[in-house]
C-alpha cells in the first residue's frame, strides 16, 4: 500500500494570544513555535500503522519554505520513507485552491493507493484541501474519519464523523482520499535510530517549473481582506483576588446555585 | 439567485417533534432571504431525497423554486453521489452564491463539488455580505481571530456555520409565504459510482453508561488541566458538589476520558443547572454545545478566552493552582 500524507506546519496558537500584524492580513508570528497541525499528525500515524500491516511505502509531502524541512524530517524519524516539499512563490501567496492544485500536481505523478490529510488545519479552519485534492485527483473522498479499516487492498471501510455522536459508516474503493479526524489513534514519538536514519531518506524538493505547472492555475480563488481580533463581549462577572477569596466566593457561588 | 442545499435527517432520524429539514437548512434560508432582498434574487431550494414531498412541505413557504431530484439511491447522503448530480445541476444554474451547510455532510461534500464546478469556496462562514463582492467573515486561530475573506470571483461557494442566523421558522420579522414552484429535474449517473462508494449505515460512538446530558451541575476540563494526573482532583471537586466529570475534544483525543463525556458539536449538548469550564478556552465547537447552562462559572488563565463570552462568572487564573483551594473550601462548607 502506497500512502501520501499532506502536512502543514502551522503556529501553535492553542495556548498563546494571537494578534494581528502591521499589514492587518496575518498574525505576528514572533515568539509562536511551530508545529506539525494537529490533525495531520493522526494522519500520518493512520499511515505509518496501514504500512505496519500491509507493507507498501510512506510518502510525506508539504508545501512551504524551507522551515517546513522540520515537520518533514520528523516524520521521516517517525518512519515515512520518502519526503517532498513543494516551494515557490507561487505557492506561498495563494489560497487553498493553490496548494490543492500544487498537492496535486505533485502527486498525481506518482502511483499510489491512498492519500490522507488532517480534516481541519488549526490555523485557518477551512477543511477544505483534502476533499478539493480528491476531487482534481479523480478519486473518491471522506473527510472527519475516525476509523479506516482496509479490506482486500481494493476497498476501505471508513467511519466519518458527523454531529452529536453519530458517525456515517460508508464502504470506498481504493485509490481514495481520506482526512483524517484527531483522536483516531496514539501519534507515536520518534525513536533515536529513526532520527538517525532520518537523514538518509530521500527528500525532494520542487518547484512549479520542476512540476511543469502552468502559473495561471495557481491564481488564489479568495482573498483575506482584514484579520481582527473579535471584541469578547465579556459577559462574565469577574470574580477576583487571593486565590483563597476566589476560592470562597466561588465555592459560596455553588453552594447558592446548586446546594451541597 | 441564490441556491442553497437543504440539508435532512435520515427518514428514521426524523421524528414527530422535529421535521425531515435540519435547523441549518432553516439557518440558511434566513441569509438567503437577507441577500435576497437586497438583491431581489430568487431563493432556490436543492433537495435530494427518495421522498421529496415531506421535505418540500416544510420549506416551500419560504423559497421561490425548490428544485427535486428524487431516488432511491438519494435516501442517505453520499458525497459521491450527491456531488455529480448537484454538479449538473449548479452548472445550468448558476447561481451567484451557492450554499451548503458547515456540517458533517457539507464538510465533506462542498470541497469536491466547488473543485469540480471552479468555484471560489469559502467554508464557515457567520455573516455574509454581497455587494459587487462577496465578504464573509470566519473565524480563525479557533476563534481568537475573526477575517474577512473575499471571493475574487462571482459566482461562488460558501458553507454556513450552524447557529450563525436565526432560523426562518422562528424569525418574526419574515412573514414569507411564497408558494415554491416546484421542478423536477432528471440526472444521470455514472454507474460505477456505486462501485466507488457505498453507504453502509450511520453508528454511534460507544457508550460506558454515563449520560452526560442528563446531570444537574457539570464541572469540564480542557487543554488547562495539562496532565492527565491533575484529573483525579477534579473528579473527585465534582463528586463533593454532586456533579458529572465531562471535557472538550483534546481530552478525549488524548484518551483521558472516554468519548461520551465530550461536550461539543461532535459530541453531547448539555443543559446542566450548573456548568463550571476549567482551562477551557471556549472553542465554537464547545461553546456550542454547553451555552445554554443556566449557570456557566468560567476559570481560564487568558481574560480574553472566547469562554468568558457565555460565562455568567469569570475567574482569569491557572485553574491548577485554584482548584486545591476551592476543594478544600466545599469540604469546609460541607462539614
Amino acid at each position: 500500500m502506497d500512502i501520501f500524507v499532506c502536512l502543514k506546519m502551522v503556529p501553535d496558537t492553542s495556548e498563546t494570544e494571537v494578534r494581528v500584524d502591521s499589514t492587518g492580513k496575518d498574525i505576528l508570528k514572533v515568539r509562536l513555535l511551530y508545529t506539525t497541525n494537529e490533525a495531520d499528525n493522526y494522519a500520518l500515524e493512520t499511515a505509518l500503522l496501514l504500512k505496519e500491516q500491509f507493507g507498501g511505502t510512506v510518502t510525506v509531502i508539504s508545501v512551504g519554505t524551507q522551515s517546513v524541512d522540520e515537520i518533514l524530517k520528523m516524520a521521516l524519524a517517525k518512519g515515512a520513507d520518502k519526503a517532498i516539499r513543494l516551494t515557490d512563490d507561487l505557492f506561498l501567496n495563494g489560497d487553498a485552491w493553490t496548494v490543492a492544485y500544487a498537492l496535486y500536481q505533485a502527486i498525481s505523478k506518482n502511483k499510489f493507493d491512498l492519500v490522507l490529510t488532517g480534516c481541519i488545519a488549526t490555523d485557518d479552519g477551512n477543511s477544505q484541501i483534502g476533499p478539493m485534492l480528491a476531487a482534481l485527483l479523480q478519486i473518491p473522498s471522506a473527510a472527519y474519519v475516525t476509523k479506516v479499516e482496509i479490506i482486500n487492498n481494493t476497498k476501505a471501510k471508513v467511519n466519518r464523523e458527523l454531529e452529536g455522536g453519530l458517525l456515517e459508516i460508508k464502504e470506498i474503493s481504493l485509490p481514495a482520499l481520506f482526512t483524517i479526524q484527531t483522536g483516531i489513534n496514539t501519534p507515536r514519538y520518534p525513536s533515536i535510530i529513526g532520527i538517525k536514519r532520518a537523514s538518509s531518506k530521500p527528500f525532494e524538493v520542487l518547484n512549479a517549473t520542476q512540476l511543469n505547472i502552468d502559473p495561471n492555475k495557481l491564481a488564489a480563488l479568495t482573498e483575506i481582506r482584514q484579520l481582527y481580533q473579535p471584541k469578547v463581549e465579556a459577559k462574565a462577572q469577574f470574580i477576583t483576588g487571593s486565590d483563597d477569596e476566589i476560592s470562597t466566593k466561588l465555592a459560596e457561588l455553588i453552594k447558592e446555585k446548586v446546594g451541597l | 439567485m441564490i441556491a442553497l442545499l437543504i440539508e435532512t435527517r435520515n427518514i428514521n432520524e426524523a421524528s414527530t417533534s422535529q421535521g425531515r429539514v435540519k435547523d441549518i437548512s432553516f439557518e440558511m434560508l434566513t441569509l438567503a432571504h437577507q441577500i435576497s432582498q437586497q438583491h431581489n434574487y430568487p431563493v432556490i431550494a436543492l433537495v435530494l431525497s427518495n421522498n421529496c414531498q415531506p421535505i418540500v412541505d416544510e420549506i416551500k413557504q419560504y423559497c421561490h423554486e425548490i428544485i427535486c431530484v428524487e431516488d432511491n439511491c438519494l435516501e442517505n447522503f453520499n458525497t459521491q453521489i450527491y456531488q455529480p448530480i448537484l454538479h449538473q445541476i449548479i452548472s445550468e444554474l448558476k447561481p451567484t452564491i451557492t450554499m451548503i451547510g458547515h456540517s458533517g455532510f457539507g464538510t465533506d461534500l462542498a470541497p469536491y463539488l466547488a473543485t469540480t464546478l471552479g468555484l471560489p469556496l469559502i467554508t464557515d462562514v457567520f455573516d455574509v455580505e454581497l455587494n459587487s463582492t462577496l465578504l464573509v467573515r470566519r473565524q480563525m486561530y479557533g476563534g481568537k481571530i475573526i477575517a474577512e475573506v473575499i471571493s475574487k470571483m462571482l459566482p461562488a461557494m460558501i458553507t454556513v456555520r450552524a447557529g450563525s442566523f436565526e432560523k426562518i421558522t422562528a424569525s418574526p420579522s419574515v412573514n414569507l409565504n411564497l408558494s415554491a414552484k416546484v421542478t423536477k429535474k432528471p440526472f444521470t449517473l455514472d454507474q460505477t459510482i456505486f462501485e466507488k462508494s457505498k453507504f453502509l449505515g450511520y453508528g454511534e460512538v460507544p457508550t460506558t453508561g454515563i449520560d452526560i446530558t442528563k446531570a444537574d451541575v457539570i464541572v469540564a476540563i480542557g487543554r488547562g488541566i495539562k496532565e492527565q494526573k491533575n484529573i483525579p482532583l477534579i473528579e473527585q471537586f465534582a463528586n463533593e458538589i454532586g456533579g458529572t466529570l465531562a471535557c472538550t475534544r483534546p481530552i478525549i483525543d488524548a484518551g483521558w476520558l472516554p468519548k461520551d463525556r465530550q461536550v461539543g458539536s461532535s459530541g453531547k449538548t448539555v443543559k446542566p443547572k450548573l456548568y463550571i469550564a476549567l482551562g477551557i478556552s471556549g472553542a465554537f465547537q464547545h461553546i456550542s454545545g454547553m451555552k445554554n447552562s443556566e449557570t456557566i462559572i468560567a476559570v481560564n488563565k487568558d481574560p480574553e478566552a472566547p469562554i468568558f463570552s457565555v460565562a455568567h462568572y469569570g475567574v482569569v487564573g491557572d485553574v491548577l493552582k485554584i482548584m486545591p483551594v476551592l476543594a478544600n473550601k466545599i469540604k469546609e462548607l460541607k462539614g
